[in-house]
């Protein structure tokens, strides 16, 4: 009965995705539903544009939530991914208060007694008003839940990964002045690398590992046909179609799902009907990022597209 | 099917991927949320759990699909032995009829000659895998213990018992004694197939470092044909983990120019006194590499997984230039960028390979035209024997060499009591090289390449 459910449910989400735009392939769609139940982060590993960061906006959309995003670089360190003091404050109130703590300290006879009343304020200085949330500690204060959407985790620094590793086991942080913060509701964590680097095995162990490569053909279809709905099916099958034999050769950067669809809407501006020698080889420069790239795709282009109309008759 | 589930396990650190307890209990947990009944969720979800990259998941696939097929292979075997003897089925079910008229002898035998006598495959398939486990079949190691799993499996299935049976039946119904014997013989079959599916599965990694641990420590220049494309996996795999230690970045140090900016952002809470400060982090050194390898004759070898190596550490090298040289001296970097090892091997010997080698001629080549390539951080690498023909050595331009660049390191690929004797001028080059080591095998080849790049850390 279990079971029953678990592949019911694991339609919904693809239904949920689909519903704000995002065709799921089966992988993805269990991997969304297995983290939110058994509440582990997932990361996202794959190739440029193929909608790992789409895939956080899509559950975010899907679920009502808020997103909270953190976009890695090198030198992010945790003043700018988990919290801050306000120092500015911190000064501003000290001067206001001036006079007031004149007064109350006024009643001490001895240094000694006005350090002890001085402590009986406590940290005042250190309390939660003056501690400024940054995206992490956003995400754990957000009362309904949040999708947060850790990006390129592959271009921070090796030292960050260790700052992420309590927030991502346990929900929690731990700020040495105020203790820790637990998450009020279990936010949904997505992270996304380009495999730049190898992460650390203590970041991989806390999350489920998910793949997305290029989409088989019908997927990369309906994902056309769900982002560009103005596109006739026999040109977005041709398109699409010609698209993977591209991906076939040695190139540099091979062209992946966004390319795709900024293609698609290419095509629908210059109002094409179908693929000809002519029209691919203007709008070469959409799918292909580098010069070499395209010298090297130009002369296969008609080819291409032939090999593209064959299976159009037989797909 | 938590014991399945724990024998998957095993299986998938038998395929190399590094499943640990919370590992495990967190695909427990998946699996428990998605259940047994579709196969593609379970395998989705196992997948998702356990593998941490993209090879392993390919790992982790195919053990998957070995693992669950296992069953198949069980309900096959019988059905060809049954298709052997179709009609001893027949005879099965005359005298069986027969049997039970007088007297049914068939119920004093035991319960493995009456599984085999009804050809009850499912039943069979079920007191195999528990045999398999009592045998504890996952233990299996090395393909030599095949025969004592098997011996092991058929006792816990009670081969002593049906012995026993069979010598009886002989003499009192030699019609089924026959039957039973090619029921047994089937039997056998299959429990030879389940041990080297097991062995398949569960021992192919130990195989696989027993392999490359004998192939570390074979003598490059020596090594058979068939082995030069295991060899050249292994110095993938070790390049790979270089680059896995060595890229890293490394710590910063905080020495240096004061960072103005940071220092006063950090001590606002002061009022802008520095209590603390901050530094302007120190320019990382990335080694760059000069290498000059010996391509003539025995060290031809050497020189080639060498170069193979260097030139796949992307990572951590900033730059590597790379020479060949026998009797004269060329570039050969471009060639090992653009080719794959192969070719790019069999053009570098096409070029300059297979002439005697002349040290002397070669450094003057470098000297010329070189030179400038050297800087004070680049290491100067040497790979070669060092057995010059009696020719000049120009000792005095590796001299120079070693002046200009930050490190000189000499790789030899014979031992050390073979320096100095015959037409070997390794005692003359020494003098003027930072390290001197010995490079026969693939792990003195890691150790060498290891220190060069961990001098830069």
């Amino acid at each position: 009965m279990a079971d029953q459910k678990a592949s019911t449910s694991i339609e919904a989400v693809e239904s949920g995705l689909a519903a704000q735009g995002y065709i799921a392939s089966r992988q993805i769609a269990t991997a969304v539903y297995l983290s939110q139940q058994i509440e582990k982060p997932i990361l996202v590993e794959g190739p440029a544009g193929v909608g790992k960061t789409e895939l956080a906006k899509a559950i975010a959309a899907w679920r009502g939530k808020k997103m909270i995003r953190l976009q890695c670089y090198e030198g992010l360190d945790e003043a700018k991914a988990l919290y801050e003091w306000k120092y500015a404050k911190q000064l501003l109130y000290t001067q206001i208060l001036k006079d007031k703590l004149g007064e109350v300290l006024g009643g001490a006879q001895t240094l000694h007694a006005a350090l002890d009343q001085l402590h009986d304020f406590g940290d005042v200085f250190f309390s939660k008003e003056f501690v400024e949330p940054r995206p992490l500690l956003q995400a754990l204060e957000q009362p309904g839940g949040c999708v947060l959407l850790i990006d390129e985790i592959d271009k921070s620094d090796a030292e960050f990964e260790s700052l992420l590793l309590e927030i991502l086991s346990d929900f929690q942080v731990t700020i040495p002045e105020l203790g820790t913060v637990s998450a009020i509701t279990p936010p949904t964590v997505i992270l996304t690398s380009n495999s730049e680097r190898d992460l650390g095995d203590a970041l991989k162990r806390r999350c489920l590992h998910l793949h997305i490569g290029f989409p088989e053909q019908r997927l990369e279809e309906r994902i056309v046909e769900s982002r560009v709905p103005g596109i006739s099916q026999t040109l977005r099958r041709q398109m699409v179609g010609f698209i993977h034999e591209i991906r076939s050769l040695d190139l540099k950067k091979l062209p992946s799902v966004s390319e795709t669809i900024d293609w698609a809407r290419v095509l629908v501006l210059l109002q094409a009907t179908e693929l000809d020698t002519d029209i691919v080889k203007d709008t070469l420069n959409v799918l292909l990022k580098y010069e070499a790239d395209i010298e090297a795709a130009t002369p296969q282009v008609t080819t291409f597209i032939a090999k593209a109309a064959r299976s159009n008759v037989f797909g | 099917m938590r014991e399945n589930l724990h024998r998957f396990f095993r299986a998938a650190r038998g395929v190399g991927v590094h499943v640990s307890p919370a590992e495990s209990i967190d695909a427990m947990r998946a699996v428990s949320q998605v259940g047994f009944s579709d196969r593609i969720i379970l395998r989705d979800a196992l997948l998702l759990t356990l593998a941490k990259s993209q090879d392993e998941k390919l790992a982790l696939g195919d053990c998957f699909d070995l693992f669950f097929s296992q069953p198949e292979p069980r309900q096959e075997q019988p059905e060809g032995a049954d298709q052997g003897s179709a009609q001893e089925a027949d005879q099965a079910s005359s005298s069986g009829a027969a049997n039970d008229a007088g007297g049914s002898p068939q119920q004093e035998l035991g319960p493995l000659a009456q599984m085999l006598l009804s050809q009850d495959r499912n039943a069979i398939a079920a007191a195999l895998a528990s045999a398999a486990g009592a045998a504890s079949l996952s233990d299996i190691r090395y393909s030599t213990q095949r025969g004592i799993f098997s011996s092991r499996i058929l006792d816990a299935m009670g081969l002593q018992r049906l012995r026993d049976e069979l010598d009886q039946l002989t003499a009192t119904n030699p019609a089924l004694a026959e039957r039973l014997r090619a029921a047994l013989d089937a039997l056998r079959e299959l429990v030879r197939d389940t041990v080297s599916q097991g062995l398949a599965l569960y021992a192919r990694e130990e195989a696989e470092n027993l392999r490359n641990e004998i192939l570390r420590n074979a003598p490059l220049a020596r090594i058979e044909r068939r082995q030069v494309a295991e060899m050249r996996a292994l110095i993938r795999q070790i390049a790979r983990r270089l680059r896995e230690r060595y890229s890293k970045p490394r710590k910063r140090q905080r020495r240096g120019h004061l960072d103005v900016r940071r220092t006063l952002r950090r001590n606002a809470a002061w009022g802008g006194v520095p209590f603390l400060t901050a530094w302007k982090r120190k320019h990382r050194d990335r080694p760059r590499i000069v290498a000059l390898c010996d391509v003539s004759g025995s060290v031809a070898q050497v020189s080639d997984f060498f170069l193979l190596l260097i030139h796949s550490l992307h990572e951590v090298v900033d730059d590597v230039r790379s020479f060949a040289f026998s009797s004269h001296l060329v570039e050969v970097s471009e060639i090992l960028e653009s080719k794959s090892p192969e070719e790019a091997m069999a053009e570098i010997m096409s070029k300059v390979g297979f002439g005697s080698s002349d040290y002397g001629s070669s450094l003057v080549d470098f000297e010329k035209e070189f030179m400038s390539t050297l800087t004070p951080q680049t290491t100067v690498i040497v790979l070669g024997d060092a057995r010059s023909n009696n020719l000049d050595p120009r000792a005095d331009i590796l001299r120079r060499i070693s002046e200009r660049s930050k490190r000189l390191v000499w790789l030899n690929p014979e031992g050390r009591l073979a320096w100095g004797f015959g037409d070997s001028e390794m005692p003359r080059y020494a003098t003027f090289c930072s390290v001197v080591r010995q490079c026969a095998t693939a792990q003195q080849l890691e150790r060498a390449v290891s220190d060069i790049v961990a001098t830069y850390q």
